[in-house]
Formats: structure tokens, C-alpha cells, sequence
């Protein structure tokens, strides 16, 4: 076989296994918007569930998801801004750093049901926190915090080494480089990482099983303060989201449009998780264009 | 390389050669002194004691890897968190490589542009008065007129006066190179130094950028490494000659270019290496 022949073939295969990874997904995400979409509807989006009654809804468990999402991204966002200035601006390239990083990087490949049942063990039972929105968050954070540490560092690295000079040079401290310099133009790719990182934790299930739970009291929309039980703000109430109600229906739910239920759900994740990755790159690419040419 | 033992041993010319500065209208005001820069264990530059006459512009040229760059970086102390410098680099009767020094407030005295133009991702005002802010410059009239100052000296004022607040980075290489000379006498320093700032520009843009330097030295004292040496001889009133870590040869430009004292320096400047 010629090189150009061998050629002809590589190209040809390598289109072959990516057309097969689109199909994939197409497949997949096919399937669940078919059987998905035709559930949906005003009242499917906001009425809470019923528990032995066909017609619920997915609005609590819908809220629970966005609410625990921004109480996770709260917690973690600025201490892995944090670990990413410290890692990339600060650190010295030691057995320390290496140390972090490693850790970092086991952090980030666990299991998510084991961070979950590790949440339960010290936040749900140790801490006294039961089941709640504080505890999955705090389970969430746990899960999010090293990919967003990792994101956020890439995104400094990809402002140049120049940049870092040329604010030295004018006098300014490192932290003054880094505050007023690095992260400004690294804030484009910094939102891209921490929309996508939103749209995975939004999918997450198996560490909120244990720690947010498995059960969605009806809330008062009406009721804002967040010390009562039954506010939708209060950070202490049992709080089931979009993905652990899918798990949940599909293992042991008993309403008769179970599977209705589920499909539709099913396909509210994905719409959002979708919702999230457009959003990642268009957001990211705007802000870009208007910080390098205005 | 082209030098060899055999080309040495044919002349007579010295060895190293490096004057003292002696010129009452334009005084020393910064040199070094035994200065001494390592890598790790490796050292970059042996030798580097050189003096530089205020208001007038010197230029380090040599080889690549001789350490010119090395040697320029120490003088601010860019090389701080990357390399070791041991030795003295007095600025104005003061040595500023001591543990002690104001850092920050030393680089705002001795400024540097770098090879390739670095303007922030800000806007073309911001990127020259934000680090004024910084330092409690907050008066926008007074702001205004150090921006209108800066980019006047620069010589990039009338191609940019109408686009303040658009983004620096949509500049051309050489309108940015002249953003980061501005942006660098913004803040008023002594001195100016240069890393290779017209390396990465085309002709056009070298020869604005050179006349800038020249417009510029009434006001600064500048230093600046070339791999130029056109440049060099059009620009600059004294020349250090760098190889292999040492400073071989220091003297005024026409001396270096027209008559060296070292055979090496003659190797170089005639193009015979390099």
C-alpha cells in the first residue's frame, strides 16, 4: 500500500469513528426527545408530583435542580478560583504542588455514588445536616470543586506568559497582575468551564441520592422566607432534583404514567444540560470577541 | 561556530575591552557589578559589569544565547522568581538587587518593553492608565492628559485618538509594540529598557519605532537588545558586545561597528557569525 493509499485509508476510518461517536449520540438523544417531548407541558413543568396519581408534575424536583446548582456553584466557584490562582500563579513547581495536584485529580475520578456516600456519612449523619439542600450541596461541591479547579486553571494558562510580564513590569504586584491582568481576559474561557461544569452537576444524580434525598415536599412558592419548612428557599429541607426523581421513578415509582413521567423528565435534563453547553459557547465566544475587538 | 583558536591567535587585538563612562553632561546612572545570573546550577551569564549614560541609548547585541536578554532582565529584576542574580546593579547610587528593595516601586523607575508586543486585553485608555489607577491616580482630566502624553511620545497619538476605548488588542503589531512603549512611560520611569521590541514588526514599523526611541531619550535613558545591528549603529550612542555569558567589548557605537577592539566583536559586526 502506497502512502497516499494508506493515507486515503486512515482519514476514512478516523471520519468512520467520529461519524459513529455523532451517531451515537444523535441515537441517544433522539430517543429521549421522541419519547420526551410529547410529556411536556406548562403544567408537566410546574405542578408537583403525585405519588399514586397519574397528571404530576416535575416543578418542585425542577427548582430543587437549579436551586441546588447555584448553591453548589456558590460554595465551590471561589475556593477552586482560589486553588486555581494558587496552583497556576503562585505555587512553585514542588512536591507540594505535585501533591494538590494528584489529589485534585483522585478527587476529581471518584465515584460520584462513593462521594455521595461519603456526604451522607459526614454531612447527612456526623454534621447533623439530615437530608437537605445544604448537604447536597456540599456533596456537589466535593464532586464539582476539582473539575472547576482544573477548568479554571486551564483557562489562566491560556493567557500568555507576556501578559504576566507586561503587568510586572509596570510595577504592579503578582497579585495585582493576577487580579487586574490574568483574570480579566481569562474571564471568557473561566465562564465557559463553569457553565459546562454547571450543565454536568445538573445531571447529577448518585451523589445526591444519599445527601439532597429522595423525597420532594410540595413547596409554597408564595412563601419566600427561608426558614420555613416549606419555602422553597430554606436550605434544610429534603430537596429530590430532576435526576434523582428519573432514578427514583424508574426503580420504584407506583403513580400509573411512571414511564410518561421519566421520559419527559428525562428529556427536561437534556434540553437544560443542552441549554447549558450552547450557552457555554456562545456566552464564552461573545465575551471573547468584545474583549479582544471591540 | 566560526571563531576558532586559530583565528585568535592571528591577531593582536585584545581580548575584552570595556570603557568607563567619563561624559559630565550625561552621567552614569545605572551599572552593574560583578553581576552573575544562574539558571538552576547553570550559569547564563558570567560577566556583566556595564555602565549606562542617562539620556542616551545603549545597545546590548551578540549572539543568540549569549545572555544579553539574561542581562537586561536582571537590571529590573524580571528574572527574580526564574533565576539567581548575584552581583550589584546600582541605580542612582543605590543597589536595587538586594533582598529589601521595593520591588514594584523599582519597576516603575526602570520599565521594559518586551519582544513580543504584550497590550492587555483592555481597552486602548485602560491599558495605559490602568496601572495609574493603581497607584491613586484617580483625577480623570489628569488621566486623560498622561494617556494623550504617553501616546504623543509614543508617536501613536493621531492613528488612535478617536479609538480610546476600543480593544488594544485589535492593534497591529506595531501600533501595540508603540501602545506598550506608551504604556510604559506612562508611569514615568528613568529608565527604559528593550528586549528585541522590533523583532516581531516589519521594516515600516521598525524604522517609526526606532525614531520614537530616538524622540524618546531626551526624556529616558534608554537600554535596549537587538539581534539588529543596523539597528544598533542607526540608534544608539554606546554598544555592549555579549558572547557566551561576557561582556566582550563596551564602547561607544562607531567604535564597535568601525574599529573594535576585540577580534570577536570584529567577527560579529562584520557578520562573520551569529
Amino acid at each position: 500500500m502506497n502512502s497516499k493509499t494508506q493515507n486515503k485509508v486512515a482519514i476514512g476510518g478516523l471520519y468512520g469513528i467520529a461519524g459513529f461517536v455523532v451517531l451515537i449520540l444523535l441515537a441517544l438523544l433522539g430517543f429521549i426527545l421522541v419519547s420526551g417531548v410529547p410529556q411536556l407541558s406548562w403544567h408537566f413543568l410546574t405542578a408537583p408530583g403525585k405519588a399514586f396519581l397519574k397528571g404530576g408534575g416535575v416543578g418542585v424536583q425542577l427548582f430543587n435542580s437549579f436551586y441546588l446548582l447555584i448553591l453548589a456553584m456558590l460554595i465551590s466557584f471561589p475556593i477552586a478560583l482560589g486553588a486555581a490562582i494558587y496552583l497556576y500563579e503562585y505555587a512553585k513547581d514542588n512536591w507540594l504542588t505535585t501533591t494538590i495536584r494528584t489529589a485534585i485529580e483522585i478527587l476529581s475520578s471518584l465515584p460520584s455514588v462513593v462521594v455521595g456516600l461519603f456526604g451522607f456519612l459526614f454531612f447527612v449523619v456526623k454534621l447533623h445536616l439530615g437530608f437537605s439542600i445544604l448537604s447536597g450541596a456540599f456533596a456537589l461541591t466535593f464532586f464539582n470543586l476539582p473539575l472547576l479547579a482544573r477548568s479554571i486553571e486551564d483557562s489562566l494558562r491560556t493567557v500568555s506568559d507576556v501578559q504576566r510580564e507586561g503587568g510586572l513590569a509596570l510595577g504592579l504586584s503578582r497579585w495585582e497582575t493576577v487580579s487586574r491582568v490574568i483574570l480579566p481576559a481569562a474571564v471568557p474561557s473561566i465562564l465557559t468551564g463553569v457553565i459546562l461544569s454547571a450543565g454536568r452537576v445538573f445531571g447529577e444524580a448518585a451523589a445526591l441520592i444519599y445527601t439532597a434525598g429522595q423525597s420532594a415536599p410540595a413547596l409554597n412558592f408564595a412563601d419566600w422566607n427561608p426558614f420555613n419548612i416549606s419555602s422553597p428557599l430554606n436550605p434544610m429541607r429534603p430537596a429530590e432534583t430532576l435526576a434523582v426523581h428519573i432514578w427514583k421513578i424508574n426503580s420504584e415509582g407506583i403513580m400509573p404514567d411512571a414511564k410518561a413521567i421519566s421520559s419527559g423528565s428525562s428529556a427536561v435534563l437534556v434540553i437544560a444540560i443542552l441549554l447549558f453547553n450552547f450557552a457555554a459557547r456562545y456566552l464564552g465566544k461573545r465575551l471573547y470577541k468584545r474583549l479582544t475587538s471591540a | 561556530m566560526f571563531v576558532n583558536n586559530d583565528v585568535m591567535n592571528a591577531t593582536t587585538k585584545e581580548e575584552r575591552h570595556v570603557i568607563q563612562l567619563n561624559d559630565p553632561e550625561h552621567p552614569v546612572i545605572l551599572s552593574t557589578e560583578g553581576l552573575h545570573v544562574y539558571y538552576g546550577k547553570k550559569e547564563a551569564l558570567f560577566e556583566g559589569d556595564l555602565q549606562f549614560a542617562s539620556n542616551q541609548i545603549t545597545a546590548l547585541i551578540g549572539p543568540s544565547g549569549s545572555g544579553k536578554s539574561t542581562y537586561l532582565r536582571s537590571l529590573n529584576r524580571m528574572n527574580d522568581r526564574i533565576a539567581t542574580v548575584t552581583g550589584k546593579i546600582m541605580y542612582r547610587g543605590v543597589d536595587i538587587n538586594q533582598p529589601d528593595i521595593d520591588v514594584y516601586e523599582m519597576r516603575r523607575r526602570v520599565g521594559m518593553v518586551f519582544q513580543r508586543p504584550n497590550p492587555f486585553a483592555k481597552s486602548i485608555y485602560d491599558n495605559i492608565a490602568f496601572a495609574l489607577r493603581l497607584r491613586g491616580v484617580t483625577d480623570r482630566h489628569q488621566l486623560d492628559e498622561i494617556v494623550e502624553t504617553s501616546l504623543k511620545q509614543a508617536a501613536l497619538w493621531d492613528q488612535v485618538k478617536d479609538d480610546l476605548n476600543k480593544s488594544a488588542l485589535a492593534l497591529s503589531g506595531g501600533q501595540a509594540q508603540r501602545l506598550c512603549i506608551a504604556r510604559a512611560i506612562a508611569i514615568k520611569p528613568d529608565i527604559l529598557l528593550l528586549d528585541e521590541p522590533a523583532s516581531a514588526l516589519d521594516p515600516v514599523s521598525t524604522g517609526q519605532l526606532e525614531d520614537t526611541l530616538l524622540s524618546l531619550k531626551a526624556h529616558y535613558t534608554i537600554i535596549i537588545v537587538t539581534h539588529n545591528m543596523q539597528q544598533a549603529a542607526r540608534i544608539s550612542e554606546y554598544t555592549a558586545f555579549f558572547n557566551q555569558g561576557r561582556v566582550l567589548e563596551y564602547d561607544t557605537t562607531s567604535h564597535i561597528f568601525t574599529n573594535p577592539s576585540v577580534q570577536v566583536t570584529s567577527d560579529y559586526v562584520s557578520g562573520n557569525f551569529g
